[in-house]
Protein backbone atom coordinates (compact mmCIF):
# COMPACT_ATOMS: atom_id res chain seq x y z
CA UNK A 1 0.00 0.00 0.00
CA UNK A 2 2.99 2.24 0.43
CA UNK A 3 3.11 3.29 -3.19
CA UNK A 4 -0.54 4.29 -3.19
CA UNK A 5 -0.02 6.62 -0.25
CA UNK A 6 3.27 8.09 -1.45
CA UNK A 7 2.22 8.76 -5.05
CA UNK A 8 -1.50 9.44 -5.07
CA UNK A 9 -1.17 11.86 -7.99
CA UNK A 10 0.52 9.31 -10.20
CA UNK A 11 -1.99 6.57 -9.30
CA UNK A 12 -4.84 8.97 -9.94
CA UNK A 13 -3.43 9.94 -13.32
CA UNK A 14 -3.00 6.30 -14.38
CA UNK A 15 -6.49 5.42 -13.08
CA UNK A 16 -7.93 8.20 -15.17
CA UNK A 17 -6.18 6.87 -18.27
CA UNK A 18 -7.41 3.38 -17.46
CA UNK A 19 -11.04 4.47 -17.06
CA UNK A 20 -10.82 6.44 -20.29
CA UNK A 21 -9.54 3.48 -22.27
CA UNK A 22 -12.22 1.18 -20.92
CA UNK A 23 -15.02 3.71 -21.29
CA UNK A 24 -14.19 4.51 -24.91
CA UNK A 25 -13.81 0.83 -25.80
CA UNK A 26 -17.04 -0.28 -24.14
CA UNK A 27 -18.88 2.67 -25.65
CA UNK A 28 -17.74 1.60 -29.11
CA UNK A 29 -18.68 -1.99 -28.38
CA UNK A 30 -22.18 -0.89 -27.30
CA UNK A 31 -22.57 1.34 -30.32
CA UNK A 32 -21.86 -1.63 -32.56
CA UNK A 33 -22.99 -4.54 -30.39
CA UNK A 34 -26.53 -3.44 -29.48
CA UNK A 35 -27.63 -2.70 -33.07
CA UNK A 36 -26.01 -5.94 -34.21
CA UNK A 37 -27.89 -7.80 -31.46
CA UNK A 38 -31.18 -6.20 -32.56
CA UNK A 39 -30.38 -7.11 -36.15
CA UNK A 40 -29.88 -10.74 -35.15
CA UNK A 41 -33.35 -10.87 -33.58
CA UNK A 42 -34.76 -9.67 -36.92
CA UNK A 43 -32.57 -11.79 -39.22
CA UNK A 44 -32.12 -14.98 -37.27
CA UNK A 45 -29.73 -16.64 -39.70
CA UNK A 46 -27.09 -14.06 -38.73
CA UNK A 47 -26.91 -15.43 -35.19
CA UNK A 48 -24.58 -18.36 -35.90
CA UNK A 49 -21.97 -16.51 -37.96
CA UNK A 50 -21.88 -13.36 -35.79
CA UNK A 51 -21.90 -14.99 -32.35
CA UNK A 52 -19.42 -17.56 -33.67
CA UNK A 53 -16.99 -14.92 -34.89
CA UNK A 54 -17.29 -12.88 -31.70
CA UNK A 55 -16.71 -16.07 -29.70
CA UNK A 56 -13.53 -16.90 -31.59
CA UNK A 57 -12.24 -13.33 -31.13
CA UNK A 58 -12.92 -13.65 -27.42
CA UNK A 59 -10.65 -16.68 -27.13
CA UNK A 60 -7.59 -14.97 -28.66
CA UNK A 61 -5.19 -14.12 -25.78
CA UNK A 62 -5.03 -10.37 -25.29
CA UNK A 63 -1.28 -10.13 -25.55
CA UNK A 64 -1.40 -12.00 -28.88
CA UNK A 65 -4.21 -9.78 -30.17
CA UNK A 66 -2.21 -6.62 -29.37
CA UNK A 67 0.80 -8.10 -31.15
CA UNK A 68 -1.23 -9.07 -34.19
CA UNK A 69 -2.79 -5.62 -34.46
CA UNK A 70 0.26 -3.44 -33.96
CA UNK A 71 1.36 -3.65 -37.63
CA UNK A 72 -2.05 -2.33 -38.69
CA UNK A 73 -3.09 0.09 -35.97
CA UNK A 74 0.30 1.07 -34.54
CA UNK A 75 1.65 1.38 -31.05
CA UNK A 76 -0.97 3.36 -29.28
CA UNK A 77 -4.51 3.98 -28.22
CA UNK A 78 -6.21 2.80 -31.40
CA UNK A 79 -4.83 -0.70 -30.95
CA UNK A 80 -6.02 -0.90 -27.37
CA UNK A 81 -9.44 0.54 -28.03
CA UNK A 82 -10.09 -1.73 -31.01
CA UNK A 83 -8.93 -4.80 -29.12
CA UNK A 84 -10.95 -4.04 -25.98
CA UNK A 85 -14.03 -3.27 -28.08
CA UNK A 86 -13.67 -6.59 -29.90
CA UNK A 87 -13.48 -8.45 -26.57
CA UNK A 88 -16.56 -6.61 -25.30
CA UNK A 89 -18.66 -7.38 -28.36
CA UNK A 90 -19.46 -10.98 -27.49
CA UNK A 91 -21.11 -10.26 -24.14
CA UNK A 92 -23.00 -7.25 -25.44
CA UNK A 93 -24.31 -8.85 -28.64
CA UNK A 94 -25.24 -12.08 -26.90
CA UNK A 95 -27.05 -10.31 -24.06
CA UNK A 96 -28.89 -7.99 -26.42
CA UNK A 97 -30.25 -11.01 -28.28
CA UNK A 98 -31.12 -12.83 -25.04
CA UNK A 99 -32.78 -9.74 -23.60
CA UNK A 100 -35.01 -9.16 -26.61
CA UNK A 101 -35.84 -12.86 -26.86
CA UNK A 102 -36.98 -12.69 -23.25
CA UNK A 103 -39.64 -10.04 -23.86
CA UNK A 104 -43.07 -11.60 -23.14
CA UNK A 105 -44.69 -12.45 -26.51
CA UNK A 106 -48.09 -11.34 -25.17
CA UNK A 107 -46.77 -7.83 -24.52
CA UNK A 108 -45.41 -7.65 -28.06
CA UNK A 109 -48.64 -8.96 -29.57
CA UNK A 110 -50.62 -6.41 -27.57
CA UNK A 111 -48.24 -3.66 -28.72
CA UNK A 112 -48.76 -4.61 -32.36
CA UNK A 113 -52.49 -4.92 -31.90
CA UNK A 114 -52.68 -1.46 -30.36
CA UNK A 115 -51.00 0.07 -33.38
CA UNK A 116 -47.38 0.55 -32.40
CA UNK A 117 -45.01 0.74 -35.35
CA UNK A 118 -42.01 -1.58 -35.52
CA UNK A 119 -39.74 1.22 -34.33
CA UNK A 120 -42.05 2.04 -31.41
CA UNK A 121 -42.18 -1.60 -30.38
CA UNK A 122 -38.38 -1.71 -30.38
CA UNK A 123 -37.85 1.45 -28.36
CA UNK A 124 -40.89 1.32 -26.07
CA UNK A 125 -41.23 -2.39 -25.40
CA UNK A 126 -38.28 -4.49 -26.52
CA UNK A 127 -35.21 -2.44 -25.63
CA UNK A 128 -36.52 -1.15 -22.26
CA UNK A 129 -37.55 -4.66 -21.22
CA UNK A 130 -34.25 -6.07 -22.49
CA UNK A 131 -32.25 -3.29 -20.85
CA UNK A 132 -31.41 -5.11 -17.59
CA UNK A 133 -30.08 -8.07 -19.58
CA UNK A 134 -28.18 -5.81 -22.01
CA UNK A 135 -26.67 -3.90 -19.09
CA UNK A 136 -25.66 -7.20 -17.50
CA UNK A 137 -23.72 -7.84 -20.71
CA UNK A 138 -22.19 -4.38 -20.52
CA UNK A 139 -21.18 -5.10 -16.91
CA UNK A 140 -19.49 -8.36 -17.85
CA UNK A 141 -17.74 -6.63 -20.76
CA UNK A 142 -16.66 -3.68 -18.61
CA UNK A 143 -15.31 -5.78 -15.77
CA UNK A 144 -13.37 -7.93 -18.25
CA UNK A 145 -12.11 -4.86 -20.13
CA UNK A 146 -10.82 -3.28 -16.90
CA UNK A 147 -8.71 -6.39 -16.36
CA UNK A 148 -7.54 -6.74 -19.94
CA UNK A 149 -6.68 -3.04 -20.15
CA UNK A 150 -3.83 -3.59 -17.67
CA UNK A 151 -2.11 -5.61 -20.39
CA UNK A 152 -2.47 -2.60 -22.69
CA UNK A 153 0.48 -0.99 -20.96
CA UNK A 154 2.78 -3.07 -23.18
CA UNK A 155 1.58 -0.98 -26.11
CA UNK A 156 2.62 2.10 -24.21
CA UNK A 157 -0.72 3.75 -23.53
CA UNK A 158 -0.47 4.03 -19.77
CA UNK A 159 -3.26 2.95 -17.47
CA UNK A 160 -2.89 0.94 -14.30
CA UNK A 161 -0.96 -1.74 -16.18
CA UNK A 162 1.93 0.72 -16.18
CA UNK A 163 2.29 0.25 -12.40
CA UNK A 164 2.19 -3.52 -12.73
CA UNK A 165 4.74 -3.69 -15.54
CA UNK A 166 7.03 -1.16 -13.83
CA UNK A 167 6.71 -3.13 -10.61
CA UNK A 168 7.63 -6.36 -12.39
CA UNK A 169 10.67 -4.78 -14.01
CA UNK A 170 11.94 -3.21 -10.80
CA UNK A 171 10.78 -6.07 -8.56
CA UNK A 172 8.66 -3.60 -6.63
CA UNK A 173 5.71 -5.55 -5.16
CA UNK A 174 4.21 -2.38 -3.81
CA UNK A 175 3.66 -1.00 -7.27
CA UNK A 176 2.22 -4.27 -8.57
CA UNK A 177 -0.18 -4.36 -5.64
CA UNK A 178 -1.20 -0.76 -6.12
CA UNK A 179 -2.04 -1.41 -9.79
CA UNK A 180 -3.89 -4.61 -9.04
CA UNK A 181 -5.89 -3.27 -6.10
CA UNK A 182 -7.01 -0.11 -7.85
CA UNK A 183 -7.98 -2.00 -10.99
CA UNK A 184 -10.00 -4.48 -8.92
CA UNK A 185 -11.73 -1.65 -7.10
CA UNK A 186 -12.56 -0.06 -10.44
CA UNK A 187 -14.10 -3.30 -11.64
CA UNK A 188 -16.25 -3.62 -8.52
CA UNK A 189 -17.36 -0.02 -8.77
CA UNK A 190 -18.33 -0.42 -12.43
CA UNK A 191 -20.23 -3.60 -11.65
CA UNK A 192 -22.21 -1.97 -8.87
CA UNK A 193 -22.85 1.29 -10.71
CA UNK A 194 -24.14 -0.36 -13.88
CA UNK A 195 -26.43 -2.64 -11.89
CA UNK A 196 -27.98 0.39 -10.21
CA UNK A 197 -28.39 2.20 -13.52
CA UNK A 198 -30.24 -0.71 -15.07
CA UNK A 199 -33.03 -0.70 -12.54
CA UNK A 200 -33.34 3.06 -12.64
CA UNK A 201 -33.63 3.71 -16.35
CA UNK A 202 -35.98 1.43 -18.15
CA UNK A 203 -39.44 2.80 -17.44
CA UNK A 204 -38.43 6.42 -17.94
CA UNK A 205 -36.84 5.72 -21.29
CA UNK A 206 -39.92 3.86 -22.49
CA UNK A 207 -42.38 6.52 -21.38
CA UNK A 208 -40.37 9.33 -22.92
CA UNK A 209 -40.36 7.45 -26.21
CA UNK A 210 -44.08 6.80 -26.17
CA UNK A 211 -44.94 10.46 -26.38
CA UNK A 212 -42.91 11.17 -29.45
CA UNK B 1 -69.99 -2.27 -39.03
CA UNK B 2 -67.73 -5.22 -39.80
CA UNK B 3 -68.33 -7.48 -42.78
CA UNK B 4 -66.31 -10.56 -43.68
CA UNK B 5 -66.82 -11.75 -47.25
CA UNK B 6 -65.42 -15.13 -48.21
CA UNK B 7 -62.34 -14.66 -46.07
CA UNK B 8 -59.66 -17.35 -46.19
CA UNK B 9 -56.26 -17.69 -44.59
CA UNK B 10 -53.64 -20.06 -45.93
CA UNK B 11 -50.42 -20.65 -44.00
CA UNK B 12 -47.36 -22.28 -45.42
CA UNK B 13 -45.92 -24.59 -42.82
CA UNK B 14 -42.96 -26.86 -43.60
CA UNK B 15 -43.59 -26.37 -47.30
CA UNK B 16 -47.20 -27.47 -46.95
CA UNK B 17 -50.21 -25.27 -47.44
CA UNK B 18 -52.54 -25.28 -44.47
CA UNK B 19 -55.93 -23.63 -44.73
CA UNK B 20 -56.61 -22.15 -41.29
CA UNK B 21 -59.68 -20.16 -42.29
CA UNK B 22 -61.79 -21.29 -45.22
CA UNK B 23 -64.31 -19.01 -46.94
CA UNK B 24 -65.73 -17.38 -43.82
CA UNK B 25 -68.47 -14.77 -44.10
CA UNK B 26 -70.42 -12.99 -41.40
CA UNK B 27 -71.47 -9.51 -40.31
CA UNK B 28 -71.14 -7.73 -37.02
CA UNK B 29 -73.66 -4.93 -36.58
CA UNK B 30 -72.88 -1.76 -34.66
CA UNK B 31 -73.16 -2.28 -30.90
CA UNK B 32 -73.39 -6.03 -31.31
CA UNK B 33 -71.28 -8.56 -29.40
CA UNK B 34 -70.50 -11.51 -31.66
CA UNK B 35 -68.82 -14.55 -30.15
CA UNK B 36 -66.51 -16.65 -32.32
CA UNK B 37 -66.40 -20.09 -30.80
CA UNK B 38 -65.01 -23.46 -31.75
CA UNK B 39 -62.53 -26.11 -30.69
CA UNK B 40 -58.77 -25.49 -30.83
CA UNK B 41 -57.59 -25.11 -34.39
CA UNK B 42 -61.00 -24.10 -35.69
CA UNK B 43 -59.64 -20.80 -37.00
CA UNK B 44 -61.57 -18.53 -34.66
CA UNK B 45 -58.54 -16.62 -33.36
CA UNK B 46 -57.02 -16.31 -36.85
CA UNK B 47 -60.34 -14.96 -38.13
CA UNK B 48 -60.39 -12.34 -35.38
CA UNK B 49 -56.75 -11.39 -35.95
CA UNK B 50 -57.47 -10.66 -39.59
CA UNK B 51 -59.87 -7.90 -38.51
CA UNK B 52 -57.01 -5.78 -37.10
CA UNK B 53 -54.64 -7.18 -39.69
CA UNK B 54 -52.39 -9.00 -37.25
CA UNK B 55 -52.85 -11.73 -39.85
CA UNK B 56 -52.95 -10.97 -43.55
CA UNK B 57 -55.98 -12.04 -45.54
CA UNK B 58 -55.19 -14.68 -48.18
CA UNK B 59 -58.42 -14.17 -50.11
CA UNK B 60 -61.80 -12.55 -49.67
CA UNK B 61 -62.18 -9.22 -47.97
CA UNK B 62 -63.10 -7.56 -44.72
CA UNK B 63 -65.01 -4.29 -44.69
CA UNK B 64 -65.14 -1.92 -41.74
CA UNK B 65 -67.78 0.79 -42.08
CA UNK B 66 -67.99 0.01 -45.77
CA UNK B 67 -64.25 0.40 -46.39
CA UNK B 68 -61.95 -2.41 -47.37
CA UNK B 69 -59.43 -3.06 -44.59
CA UNK B 70 -56.59 -3.20 -47.06
CA UNK B 71 -57.21 0.39 -48.14
CA UNK B 72 -56.67 1.63 -44.57
CA UNK B 73 -53.37 2.46 -42.90
CA UNK B 74 -52.60 -0.52 -40.70
CA UNK B 75 -51.26 1.47 -37.74
CA UNK B 76 -54.22 3.85 -37.71
CA UNK B 77 -56.64 0.96 -38.12
CA UNK B 78 -55.21 -0.77 -35.06
CA UNK B 79 -55.24 2.38 -32.94
CA UNK B 80 -58.94 2.61 -33.71
CA UNK B 81 -59.68 -0.96 -32.58
CA UNK B 82 -59.44 -2.04 -28.94
CA UNK B 83 -57.54 -5.28 -28.42
CA UNK B 84 -57.66 -7.58 -25.38
CA UNK B 85 -55.73 -10.85 -25.20
CA UNK B 86 -55.67 -13.86 -22.96
CA UNK B 87 -52.45 -13.37 -21.04
CA UNK B 88 -53.27 -9.71 -20.56
CA UNK B 89 -50.27 -8.55 -22.51
CA UNK B 90 -49.74 -5.69 -20.09
CA UNK B 91 -46.36 -3.97 -20.29
CA UNK B 92 -44.51 -5.07 -17.16
CA UNK B 93 -42.41 -1.90 -16.96
CA UNK B 94 -45.45 0.42 -17.02
CA UNK B 95 -47.74 1.23 -14.11
CA UNK B 96 -51.43 0.39 -14.41
CA UNK B 97 -52.25 3.99 -15.37
CA UNK B 98 -49.46 4.09 -17.96
CA UNK B 99 -50.65 0.78 -19.41
CA UNK B 100 -54.19 2.12 -19.77
CA UNK B 101 -52.85 5.29 -21.39
CA UNK B 102 -50.77 3.65 -24.12
CA UNK B 103 -53.05 4.38 -27.07
CA UNK B 104 -53.97 7.90 -25.83
CA UNK B 105 -50.22 8.60 -25.64
CA UNK B 106 -49.69 7.26 -29.13
CA UNK B 107 -52.50 9.54 -30.26
CA UNK B 108 -50.87 12.51 -28.57
CA UNK B 109 -53.42 13.29 -25.85
CA UNK B 110 -52.38 15.78 -23.19
CA UNK B 111 -51.24 14.53 -19.78
CA UNK B 112 -54.31 15.81 -17.96
CA UNK B 113 -56.73 14.28 -20.38
CA UNK B 114 -54.88 10.94 -20.26
CA UNK B 115 -54.87 10.85 -16.49
CA UNK B 116 -58.54 11.71 -16.27
CA UNK B 117 -59.45 9.06 -18.84
CA UNK B 118 -57.34 6.40 -17.13
CA UNK B 119 -58.99 7.09 -13.78
CA UNK B 120 -62.45 7.05 -15.34
CA UNK B 121 -61.75 3.67 -16.95
CA UNK B 122 -60.20 2.12 -13.85
CA UNK B 123 -63.38 3.08 -12.03
CA UNK B 124 -65.44 1.52 -14.79
CA UNK B 125 -63.63 -1.82 -14.55
CA UNK B 126 -63.82 -1.85 -10.76
CA UNK B 127 -60.23 -0.96 -9.84
CA UNK B 128 -60.29 2.19 -7.64
CA UNK B 129 -57.65 4.44 -9.24
CA UNK B 130 -56.31 5.78 -5.95
CA UNK B 131 -55.30 2.23 -5.04
CA UNK B 132 -54.36 0.79 -8.43
CA UNK B 133 -53.17 3.54 -10.79
CA UNK B 134 -49.55 3.48 -9.62
CA UNK B 135 -49.14 -0.26 -9.21
CA UNK B 136 -47.20 -2.46 -11.59
CA UNK B 137 -48.85 -5.42 -13.36
CA UNK B 138 -46.87 -7.97 -11.34
CA UNK B 139 -48.53 -6.61 -8.20
CA UNK B 140 -51.99 -7.53 -9.53
CA UNK B 141 -53.89 -10.82 -9.61
CA UNK B 142 -54.68 -12.41 -12.96
CA UNK B 143 -58.25 -11.16 -12.83
CA UNK B 144 -57.15 -7.62 -12.01
CA UNK B 145 -54.68 -7.71 -14.90
CA UNK B 146 -57.49 -8.67 -17.26
CA UNK B 147 -59.55 -5.74 -15.99
CA UNK B 148 -56.64 -3.44 -16.79
CA UNK B 149 -56.50 -5.08 -20.22
CA UNK B 150 -60.16 -4.25 -20.81
CA UNK B 151 -59.66 -0.67 -19.57
CA UNK B 152 -56.67 -0.30 -21.91
CA UNK B 153 -58.72 -1.45 -24.89
CA UNK B 154 -61.42 1.12 -24.09
CA UNK B 155 -58.96 3.98 -23.48
CA UNK B 156 -59.23 5.88 -26.75
CA UNK B 157 -62.94 5.03 -27.00
CA UNK B 158 -62.63 2.87 -30.14
CA UNK B 159 -65.93 1.82 -31.73
CA UNK B 160 -64.67 -1.75 -32.23
CA UNK B 161 -63.08 -4.09 -29.70
CA UNK B 162 -61.49 -7.47 -30.35
CA UNK B 163 -61.20 -9.85 -27.42
CA UNK B 164 -59.16 -13.04 -27.73
CA UNK B 165 -60.15 -15.41 -24.91
CA UNK B 166 -59.80 -12.54 -22.47
CA UNK B 167 -60.95 -14.54 -19.46
CA UNK B 168 -59.45 -17.87 -20.47
CA UNK B 169 -56.56 -17.82 -18.03
CA UNK B 170 -58.35 -16.84 -14.82
CA UNK B 171 -60.01 -19.08 -12.23
CA UNK B 172 -63.70 -20.00 -12.73
CA UNK B 173 -65.05 -17.73 -9.99
CA UNK B 174 -63.14 -14.69 -11.21
CA UNK B 175 -64.16 -15.56 -14.76
CA UNK B 176 -67.86 -15.51 -13.86
CA UNK B 177 -67.37 -12.15 -12.21
CA UNK B 178 -65.48 -10.71 -15.18
CA UNK B 179 -68.15 -11.97 -17.56
CA UNK B 180 -70.87 -10.24 -15.56
CA UNK B 181 -68.81 -7.07 -15.46
CA UNK B 182 -68.27 -7.16 -19.21
CA UNK B 183 -72.04 -7.37 -19.68
CA UNK B 184 -72.49 -4.37 -17.43
CA UNK B 185 -69.72 -2.44 -19.23
CA UNK B 186 -71.07 -3.38 -22.65
CA UNK B 187 -74.54 -2.20 -21.65
CA UNK B 188 -72.96 1.13 -20.73
CA UNK B 189 -70.58 1.63 -23.67
CA UNK B 190 -72.33 -0.30 -26.50
CA UNK B 191 -69.21 -1.23 -28.45
CA UNK B 192 -69.05 -3.47 -31.48
CA UNK B 193 -67.25 -6.48 -30.05
CA UNK B 194 -65.80 -9.63 -31.59
CA UNK B 195 -65.15 -12.06 -28.75
CA UNK B 196 -63.22 -15.31 -29.20
CA UNK B 197 -63.71 -18.13 -26.72
CA UNK B 198 -63.90 -21.92 -26.51
CA UNK B 199 -66.20 -21.77 -23.48
CA UNK B 200 -69.77 -22.36 -24.64
CA UNK B 201 -71.21 -21.05 -21.36
CA UNK B 202 -69.36 -17.79 -21.89
CA UNK B 203 -70.68 -17.62 -25.45
CA UNK B 204 -74.28 -17.98 -24.30
CA UNK B 205 -73.84 -15.52 -21.48
CA UNK B 206 -72.22 -12.76 -23.54
CA UNK B 207 -73.10 -13.21 -27.19
CA UNK B 208 -75.79 -11.33 -29.04
CA UNK B 209 -74.83 -13.76 -31.77
CA UNK B 210 -72.68 -16.85 -31.83
CA UNK B 211 -70.57 -17.91 -34.82
CA UNK B 212 -69.56 -21.52 -34.31
CA UNK B 213 -66.48 -22.57 -36.27
CA UNK B 214 -64.86 -25.90 -37.00
CA UNK B 215 -61.90 -26.67 -39.27
CA UNK B 216 -61.72 -23.10 -40.50
CA UNK B 217 -65.37 -22.95 -41.58
CA UNK B 218 -68.48 -21.41 -40.09
CA UNK B 219 -70.74 -24.24 -38.99
CA UNK B 220 -73.54 -22.06 -37.69
CA UNK B 221 -74.12 -18.34 -37.25
CA UNK B 222 -77.15 -17.72 -35.03
CA UNK B 223 -78.50 -16.05 -31.93
CA UNK B 224 -77.99 -18.06 -28.74
CA UNK B 225 -81.68 -18.98 -28.69
CA UNK B 226 -81.65 -20.21 -32.28
CA UNK B 227 -78.44 -22.12 -31.75
CA UNK B 228 -80.12 -23.97 -28.89
CA UNK B 229 -83.39 -24.55 -30.64
CA UNK B 230 -82.19 -25.27 -34.13
CA UNK B 231 -78.65 -26.64 -34.05
CA UNK B 232 -77.52 -26.98 -37.66
CA UNK B 233 -75.96 -30.41 -37.35
CA UNK B 234 -74.76 -33.03 -34.87
CA UNK B 235 -71.46 -31.18 -34.43
CA UNK B 236 -73.31 -28.15 -33.09
CA UNK B 237 -75.47 -30.31 -30.83
CA UNK B 238 -72.41 -32.06 -29.49
CA UNK B 239 -70.50 -28.82 -29.03
CA UNK B 240 -73.32 -27.21 -27.08
CA UNK B 241 -73.34 -30.29 -24.91
CA UNK B 242 -75.73 -31.82 -22.44
CA UNK B 243 -76.73 -28.55 -20.80
CA UNK B 244 -78.51 -27.49 -23.92
CA UNK B 245 -81.97 -27.94 -22.39
CA UNK B 246 -81.18 -26.11 -19.20
CA UNK B 247 -79.48 -23.30 -21.10
CA UNK B 248 -82.45 -22.79 -23.39
CA UNK B 249 -84.59 -21.95 -20.34
CA UNK B 250 -82.72 -18.67 -20.34
CA UNK B 251 -83.52 -17.99 -23.97
CA UNK B 252 -87.09 -19.26 -24.51
CA UNK B 253 -89.66 -16.53 -24.00
CA UNK B 254 -93.12 -16.99 -22.57
CA UNK B 255 -94.57 -15.35 -25.66
CA UNK B 256 -93.13 -18.15 -27.78
CA UNK B 257 -94.85 -20.97 -25.88
CA UNK B 258 -98.15 -19.21 -25.18
CA UNK B 259 -101.35 -20.90 -26.32
CA UNK B 260 -104.76 -19.46 -27.11
CA UNK B 261 -106.57 -18.80 -23.86
CA UNK B 262 -109.92 -20.19 -22.71
CA UNK B 263 -113.01 -18.29 -23.79
CA UNK B 264 -113.59 -16.42 -20.56
CA UNK B 265 -111.80 -13.11 -19.95
CA UNK B 266 -108.64 -12.76 -17.89
CA UNK B 267 -111.04 -12.21 -14.97
CA UNK B 268 -108.98 -12.91 -11.92
CA UNK B 269 -105.97 -14.75 -13.29
CA UNK B 270 -102.30 -13.89 -12.90
CA UNK B 271 -100.77 -12.10 -15.93
CA UNK B 272 -97.07 -12.17 -16.90
CA UNK B 273 -95.33 -10.28 -19.73
CA UNK B 274 -94.49 -12.39 -22.77
CA UNK B 275 -90.96 -11.00 -22.78
CA UNK B 276 -90.02 -13.02 -19.69
CA UNK B 277 -87.89 -16.10 -20.25
CA UNK B 278 -89.22 -19.40 -18.94
CA UNK B 279 -86.82 -19.29 -16.04
CA UNK B 280 -87.80 -15.74 -15.13
CA UNK B 281 -91.46 -16.70 -15.31
CA UNK B 282 -90.93 -19.66 -13.00
CA UNK B 283 -89.13 -17.42 -10.52
CA UNK B 284 -91.92 -14.83 -10.75
CA UNK B 285 -94.65 -17.42 -10.20
CA UNK B 286 -92.80 -18.77 -7.20
CA UNK B 287 -92.63 -15.30 -5.72
CA UNK B 288 -96.33 -14.64 -6.20
CA UNK B 289 -97.55 -17.92 -4.80
CA UNK B 290 -100.50 -19.87 -6.18
CA UNK B 291 -103.01 -17.72 -8.07
CA UNK B 292 -106.63 -18.45 -8.60
CA UNK B 293 -107.40 -20.59 -11.61
CA UNK B 294 -105.56 -23.30 -13.47
CA UNK B 295 -103.12 -21.10 -15.36
CA UNK B 296 -101.92 -17.58 -16.11
CA UNK B 297 -102.25 -15.00 -18.84
CA UNK B 298 -99.48 -13.72 -21.00
CA UNK B 299 -99.52 -10.07 -21.94
CA UNK B 300 -97.75 -7.85 -24.49
CA UNK B 301 -96.04 -4.52 -23.86
CA UNK B 302 -99.39 -2.71 -23.68
CA UNK B 303 -100.53 -5.12 -21.02
CA UNK B 304 -103.05 -6.71 -23.42
CA UNK B 305 -103.55 -10.47 -23.08
CA UNK B 306 -101.99 -12.36 -25.99
CA UNK B 307 -102.12 -15.92 -24.77
CA UNK B 308 -102.54 -18.30 -21.91
CA UNK B 309 -100.65 -21.11 -20.24
CA UNK B 310 -102.11 -23.62 -17.83
CA UNK B 311 -99.83 -24.49 -14.94
CA UNK B 312 -99.93 -28.04 -16.19
CA UNK B 313 -98.77 -27.01 -19.67
CA UNK B 314 -96.12 -24.69 -18.23
CA UNK B 315 -94.74 -27.48 -16.07
CA UNK B 316 -94.69 -29.80 -19.08
CA UNK B 317 -92.79 -27.29 -21.22
CA UNK B 318 -90.37 -26.71 -18.37
CA UNK B 319 -89.75 -30.43 -18.02
CA UNK B 320 -89.42 -31.01 -21.76
CA UNK B 321 -87.05 -28.10 -22.17
CA UNK B 322 -84.74 -29.31 -19.43
CA UNK B 323 -84.81 -32.78 -20.94
CA UNK B 324 -83.91 -31.19 -24.27
CA UNK B 325 -87.02 -32.45 -26.11
CA UNK B 326 -88.53 -29.05 -26.65
CA UNK B 327 -85.52 -27.86 -28.56
CA UNK B 328 -84.39 -31.09 -30.11
CA UNK B 329 -86.83 -31.42 -32.97
CA UNK B 330 -84.27 -30.32 -35.55
CA UNK B 331 -81.28 -32.16 -34.19
CA UNK B 332 -80.41 -35.78 -34.44
CA UNK B 333 -78.69 -36.84 -31.28
CA UNK B 334 -75.56 -38.05 -33.04
CA UNK B 335 -72.33 -38.07 -31.13
CA UNK B 336 -70.08 -37.74 -34.17
CA UNK B 337 -67.83 -34.76 -34.29
CA UNK B 338 -67.68 -34.16 -30.58
CA UNK B 339 -65.11 -31.42 -30.07
CA UNK B 340 -61.85 -32.12 -28.21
Amino acid sequence: MGYLIEHPDRVFELTKQHVELVAISVAFAMLIGIPVGVLITRLRWLEGPIIGTAGILYTVPSLALFAIMIPYTGLGRTTVVVALALYSLLAIVRNTVAGIDGVPPAALDAARGMGMTGRQRLFIIELPLALPVILAGVRIATVAAIGIATVAAVVGVGGLGRLIFDGMRTLNTDRILAGAIVSSLLALLADWGLAWLGGYLRRDIALARLER
Amino acid sequence: MITLEGVSKVFTSHGQQVCAVDDVSFDVAEGELVVLIGPSGSGKTTTMRMINRLETISSGRIMVNGRDLRSLDVVELRRGIGYVIQQGGLFPHFTVADNVSVVPRLLGWSGDRRRQRAHELLDLVGLPPDRFADRYPRQLSGGQQQRVGVARALAADPPIILMDEPFGAVDPITRKQLQRELRRIQAAVQKTIVFVTHDIGEAFLLGDRIVLMSDGRVVQDATPADLLRHPADPFVTAFIGEDRGVRSLQFTLLGEIAEPGPADTRANGVALPGSLTIIEAARELGKRGPGAGAGFWISDEEDQPTGYLSYQRFAAVLGDTIAGDHTAEHASEGTDGIPH
